[in-house]
């Protein structure tokens, strides 16, 4: 059914369909109207029975999931940014034991300085955490996602990341189809776990293992992981069968027929992307995009086939490897190593930087002629930043660094540019 | 007092004690119903007080809740020598997942086991947490304290044996003052653990009003089982704080964990005490009072206050610390 609704609410909807048994949050932006939401179901009854338990950090969050999952329980969470780094050991150890816990985070930068816009650097940092990570385009995606999510987690025994961009998703209001109790009833059948605490059939979960097992544990994880490529497209093609249209995947490629330049990219950036792509393509630029839905398990070959005919790729990511450069990109050039094909990194939208059409266009145009650098920051005030650096020469003790770019853009709040 | 209550107890042996009981009251070492929850082949130390507690305790608690009983475990001691895979020593359904989560993992099951008996899919199942004394209170110490305010139905039990043990003896919140552990070092004259530091955890989770918060040692573990079963008997977050020496952190003989443990409580450096709804309702009182150099002496943790030269003024501040236990928690006749 169709309605004008917040992301935030329709992916609590999309949650409480699947009838998590326990949930558990703690607050932070702009992932707390997802939790406020299933907070009302669970105390108007709405969604029950479930225990929906207010926790003090975001590390107690994602422990109790851990324990009501070991008992069986369809367990769920979100967060965002500094919580996510909060939680990060119990994120690595949901993994390590194989619990299909489902978590949303809403991106969100990570301090210092502290920011509470979007990117995806709370995600990036916990890529290689064992979990499964899925972004969302729009926030129809981000509801599909979150049912695709417990279907594929639960069989293969792995936490599932849905990764939603904070603000421009959770907190945006349009129209999404929100599915029917029915069609996720036909959709997720009841969690059925491989291992479970019950003192009829008493065993030990988390064990001391040493070096003689180790390396085949974390080997089956990896091993599971890429049996979630194979998953995830029948996943996708049983969804569209009973909800009626297509979503989830691996990655969508967008008008890249012919396409000489690929633009790469995650999350909600692409809407815009997509909206220059159209412009250029009625322009005459043989130009395409492919949007990532899956990062972890990362789908190599997904990418390689749908990039493999473009001269040239430009991968546009909200993260920065500080030291090296694009994460994603990195990912993408390591998947095109063997093919004849420039890859451009471009680090954009850090912070809540908007990731204008303008700037896009004039980006797209310097990739297609090779004028651009191997790695771009997006619309980078470069006075701003040689000011601070001048500053820095001339005195030992020049100061906060954020602080003096403040006083020197004079405002004190984000601004849109 | 115009006549003297007759009290049957021995001082030096537990197990006549025990025998002046009636049988079904007796704490017995083995028998045929017994759970051996933490069973035999475990590798723990010689004299650890901590493996004899716990398999006190989480029998306890698995008789009270008739074998339904599930446990989490933080990262420490318990965790490592019941656990190298694939043996393990644990007979119940039990989990570890990190150091610092124990409480919050337990809250999980039994928030998992709530909905689970609403959809009557599973019977009534009770939850025990347990780790050591970093792991409770200085790692664990938020996620306990979340777990005690939001009230939620898991018995925690800390067993405290005043140190970071399993990585090598290092200090803790719980070790007392004038300790000499790998972190607060007594080279040079210098003193170990500052006075005036760590915290007494049964106190703070008194000050959460939860239902049920008792200490014990393992010098009596009849009194032991005794604050397990009333934990048991209550519904919501309880509190266990069980004092169980380490014949390698305190260095001394293996042998006299339990004398360890009952110096503790007869000198009074160790307040043996339970508390209903944040209010004391028991004190167990000092059979024979020693004075707290007894109980420190044997210790090598402890013997840079004795040799070279008789550390007078530090004696006394521990001693200080002990009266302080027996006025406040009236362990003694004549604080009553």
């Amino acid at each position: 059914m169709f309605e004008q609704i917040e992301g935030s609410r329709a992916v609590a909807k999309a949650v409480a369909l699947c009838r998590p048994e326990v949930v558990c949050a703690y607050p932070i932006s702009p992932q707390t109207h997802i939790v406020e939401a299933l907070a009302e179901m669970v105390s108007s009854g709405v969604l029950s029975p479930c225990e929906f338990i207010n926790v003090e950090s975001e590390f107690a969050a994602l422990s109790v999931a851990i324990g009501a999952s070991a008992t069986g329980a369809r367990s769920y969470t979100a967060t965002a940014s500094q919580g996510l780094l909060y939680m990060a050991e119990a994120v690595f150890n949901a993994a390590g034991l194989g619990l299909p816990i489902v978590m949303t985070v809403a991106n969100r930068a990570l301090g210092a300085p502290i920011n509470i816009w979007n990117d995806h650097s709370d995600a990036m940092a916990l890529r290689d955490a064992g979990w499964i990570q899925l972004f969302a385009e729009d926030n129809q995606e981000a509801v599909d996602l979150h049912i695709q999510a417990f279907r594929l987690g639960e069989e293969l025994s792995l936490p599932v990341m849905v990764c939603m961009d904070g603000f421009i998703l959770t907190h945006a209001v349009e129209r999404v189809d929100l599915p029917t109790q029915a069609q996720v009833d036909a959709y997720l059948p009841p969690y059925s776990p491989r291992q479970v605490l019950d003192p009829a059939e008493p065993v030990s979960i988390g064990a001391m293992v040493g070096p003689e097992a180790f390396m085949e544990v974390k080997y089956l994880a990896h091993a599971k992981q890429m049996e979630a490529l194979r998953l995830i497209p029948q996943y996708a093609e049983e969804f569209r069968a009973i909800f009626g249209r297509p979503s989830g995947g691996l990655a969508h490629a967008y008008r890249t027929e012919e396409a000489s330049t690929i633009v790469v990219a995650m999350g909600s950036v692409m809407g815009t992307i997509k909206d220059v792509i159209d412009e250029m393509r009625e322009a005459g630029h043989a130009i395409g995009a492919l949007g990532i839905t899956l990062f972890r398990p990362f789908p190599t070959a997904a990418i390689v086939a749908a990039l493999r005919g473009a001269r040239r790729v430009v991968v546009l990511e909200k993260s920065l490897a500080v030291g090296l450069g694009g994460i994603l990109a990195t990912n993408v050039r390591m998947a095109l190593a063997a093919l004849p094909i420039d890859v451009y990194t471009v680090i954009a939208g850090l912070g809540g930087r908007a990731i204008t059409k303008r700037s896009l266009h004039a980006l797209f145009r310097r990739a297609e002629k090779n004028d651009l650098d191997s790695l771009t920051f997006l619309d980078l005030d470069e006075r701003l930043v040689a000011r601070q650096l001048a500053r820095e020469k001339e005195r030992r003790k020049s100061g906060p660094v954020a602080e003096n770019l403040l006083r020197d853009v004079g405002v004190i709040a984000a601004r849109n540019y | 007092m115009h006549e003297q209550p007759i009290k049957f107890y021995q001082t030096g042996t537990f197990t006549v004690g025990n025998r002046l009981l009636p049988p079904e009251q007796r704490t017995v070492q083995s028998r045929i119903k017994r759970y051996n929850s933490l069973n035999s082949g475990h590798r723990a130390c010689q004299g650890c007080g901590e493996a004899l507690g716990a398999r006190y305790c989480v029998d306890a608690a698995m008789e009270a809740a008739n074998g339904r009983l599930i446990a989490a475990n933080a990262t420490g001691c318990l965790e490592v020598f019941s656990t190298p895979y694939p043996e393990t020593s644990w007979q119940l359904p039990w989990i570890h997942s990190l150091f610092g989560n124990t409480a919050a993992v337990a809250t999980g099951i039994a928030a998992a086991l709530k909905v689970k008996r609403a959809k009557g899919e599973r019977r009534h199942i009770r939850v025990i947490a347990q780790g050591g004394d970093g792991g409770t209170t200085d790692i664990g110490f938020a996620c306990l304290s979340g777990m005690f305010e939001r009230n939620d139905d898991v018995l925690y039990i800390c067993y405290d044996n005043g140190g970071y043990m399993n990585t090598g003896v290092q200090r803790s919140s719980a070790t007392p003052p004038a300790a000499r552990t790998a972190t607060t070092p007594s080279l040079e004259g210098a003193l170990g653990n500052a006075f005036g530091q760590g915290k007494f955890l049964p106190e703070i989770a008194l000050a959460h009003g939860i239902p049920f918060v008792a200490t014990a040692t393992v010098a009596d573990l009849h009194d032991l089982e005794a604050k397990v079963r009333r934990a048991m008997e209550f519904h919501g977050a309880r509190y266990l704080h069980v004092l169980v020496p380490c014949p390698l952190g305190w260095g001394f003989p293996s042998h006299e964990t339990i004398k360890m443990a009952r110096l503790a409580k007869e000198s009074g450096i160790f307040p043996v005490f339970a508390a209903e709804s944040g209010e004391v309702v028991a004190s167990a009182p000092i059979r024979r009072k020693v004075p707290v150099e007894d109980y420190l002496r044997p210790q090598k943790r402890f013997a840079h206050l004795f040799s070279p030269t008789l550390n007078l003024a530090a004696l006394a501040r521990l001693q200080e610390l002990a009266d302080r236990n027996i006025r406040k928690y009236r362990l003694l006749p004549e604080t009553l």
